[in-house]
């Protein structure tokens, strides 16, 4: 008998080792995008450091970037959520200012900044929870959905707000300030809010119920409803979570930028790039799969790539060709490992 | 009534002026057992399954588990009396793992609702090796994508057993498959029924319905026409029952066409 436990014992030890073998090998299979993707990022550093040696290899580059960087990755991370549900949200920058607006009023007519906060994210989520309405109650697809609420929301704030900038200097300095947008050392805090973000994005969608039932809304519906998974739920959710991390990220450029200003046309300019985040992190439009991680490293790699355009000595018009470029190789790449 | 799980009396569903099924009886032991459910297209057998899974409500007649009688029969109420109803290929997210989809909407989560992953993906093992998947390429965490349409079935037949299905009614599992391929879902059935679980599995192919059930039932224009088990009857019989029922149709068919002419 002992020599039967000991058998089995080794049995189990081995099949713990092969599925650990396979854990890592798991992990680089599942994250292949993704990290095809931050290959080509640290090759592209490479190169900007080569040609620039002197701006990128100072810190003050990294600092910049680190600043206005995380309002994109905030942005980018839940948008990963919806799009792997097979929706898509498209009024996500338009309820970012929007919440970015009810901030600025609210705490320019001296309410305390942590419940000006609290409410920027209620109203981003509360603008989300009307996208989800839209899209499972009345049907509406989500493109044209969302598009309206771009629009309605665009056109509410530079109305209420007669186009006029809210400046939130005043704040500099504050306990508020310092949490979201101050420095440790020379490193601007808003970078760790955003890993925060990235944390919670990663351990909801790999480890949570919610993103076990976006994956199998967004691979197969009908399986999903029969199999009790409320579908109307989950994608309701999915938006509200795109309205919260806009809340937030409206929040956060209020203090980066230090004022409240609607200015029109850059708001599809910063969606666009959000979105090619997400898509060339190696989620795809045809729902069921995604990765966090991978929107991540894509947002890292356009700002990068715009900063280093410019100071690698290029006119800015250059800046959205590299993009675009950029863009299109990493999504082929894509399209050669789903081949495989 | 006794030792019977499922037994339907005088079953009756129309739809429009086409009745479907007329004052069918049907019925499913107490002990497991597979029941091949055979019939031409139009012959009522979807009906007959979409009654005993509550999707359609019978005009008339009388449904009782375990003796005892049903009303108001619904999803809801089949679904909590054991009854699962696995659809090829409708039944899974592809490109989730095995352990995802046989987990589907009912993941063993702690209490704020995190994943118990290694619970899962032991559990989903243990399964498949109980139905008989022996698969060394693909394991639990495999995406279903890869595995061949057999051992697709195979997932959704692990995910009835796992929630405990007294009765798994499948439909058509062995359409466009392989022999090799039906084979493996014959094997993922038999290991189903030592499990506890019975079966109704439905298909027109007579010579799957004999090699895998205890028993036949033949239906022919929403009626029963032939019931017989396993062991009282060949396979060359029930061709033969089967060829007496087509040639009957094609005598009805030209009566039909005689007095339209």
């Amino acid at each position: 008998m002992p020599d039967l436990e000991k058998k089995q014992n080794n049995l189990d030890r081995n099949q713990e080792f092969r599925r650990s073998r396979r854990g890592i090998t798991k992990f680089l299979d599942n994250n292949r995008r993704a990290l095809s993707v931050f290959i080509v990022f640290i090759i592209l550093m490479l190169l900007f450091i080569i040609k620039n040696p002197k701006i990128f290899l100072n810190r003050e580059i990294y600092e910049a970037i680190f600043r206005s960087l995380p309002i994109r990755i905030v942005l980018a991370l839940p948008l990963v959520f919806v799009i792997v549900s097979k929706e898509i949200d498209l009024s996500f920058v338009s309820n970012m200012t929007f919440s970015l607006w009810i901030f600025a009023a609210t705490v320019k007519a001296g309410w305390d900044p942590f419940l000006c906060m609290l409410l920027a994210i209620l109203a981003g989520a509360l603008i989300g929870l009307i996208n989800g309405m839209l899209v499972v109650r009345i049907g509406l697809q989500s493109i044209m959905a969302t598009i309206g609420m771009k629009f309605l929301l665009t056109g509410l704030v530079a109305g209420g707000s007669n186009i006029m900038p809210i400046p939130l200097t005043f704040l500099v300095d504050t306990p508020f300030y310092n949490t979201f947008a101050g420095k440790i050392g020379n490193f601007p805090v808003q970078m760790i809010w955003a890993v925060v973000a990235l944390v919670i994005a990663m351990l909801l969608f790999n480890y949570h119920k919610f993103g076990s039932d976006i994956s199998c809304v967004g691979d197969n519906l009908e399986s999903s409803r029969e199999m009790g998974i409320n579908v109307s739920t989950v994608k309701t959710l999915a938006f509200v979570y795109v309205g919260i991390a806009c809340g937030f990220a409206g929040v956060l450029s209020g203090l980066t930028y230090l004022s409240f200003y609607p200015k029109p046309g850059s708001p599809d300019e910063l969606m666009l790039a959000v979105l090619a985040s997400v898509f060339i992190g190696g989620t795809p439009t045809t729902g069921g799969v995604g990765t966090i991680f991978g929107a991540f490293i894509g947002a890292c790699t356009i700002r990068f790539v715009e900063t280093g355009i410019i100071e690698a000595g290029l006119t800015g018009f250059w800046t959205q060709f590299f993009e675009g470029l950029i863009i299109l190789l990493a999504l082929t790449s894509h399209k050669f490992h789903k081949s495989r | 009534m006794k030792n019977k799980f499922l037994e339907l009396k005088n079953i009756s569903k129309s739809f429009g002026k086409v009745s479907a099924l007329e004052r069918v009886n049907f019925y499913i032991k107490g002990e497991p057992e597979i029941v091949g459910l055979i019939g031409d297209n139009g012959a009522g057998k979807s009906t007959l399954i979409k009654i005993i899974s509550g999707i359609h409500t019978p005009d008339c007649g009388e449904i009782y588990i375990n003796g005892k009688r049903m009303e108001n029969w619904s999803v809801v109420k089949s679904r909590a009396s054991g009854v699962e109803t696995v659809y090829q290929d409708r039944a899974l997210a592809m490109q989730q793992t095995l352990a995802r989809n046989i987990f589907m909407g009912r993941e063993l989560t702690n209490i704020f609702g995190f994943v118990k992953s290694k619970l899962q993906f032991a559990e989903a093992d243990r399964l498949m090796r109980t139905i008989g998947f022996t698969s060394k390429v693909f394991a639990s965490d495999s995406a279903v994508v890869n595995l061949s349409g057999g051992e697709r079935q195979g997932v959704a037949i692990a995910r009835a057993l796992y929630f405990k299905a007294n009765l798994m009614i499948l439909d058509e599992p062995t359409t466009a498959l392989s022999l090799t391929e039906a084979q493996k879902i014959f094997d993922f059935i038999h290991q189903a029924k030592k499990g506890g679980s019975s079966c109704i599995f439905i298909t027109h192919n007579i010579y799957h319905a004999y090699d895998v059930s205890d028993r036949c039932v033949v239906l022919d224009r929403g009626k029963i026409v032939v019931e017989t088990d396993r062991e009282h009857t060949t396979v060359e019989q029930l061709v033969k029952d089967m060829q007496k029922i087509a040639q009957n149709n094609g005598k009805v068919r030209e009566g039909i066409n005689n007095a339209r002419s």
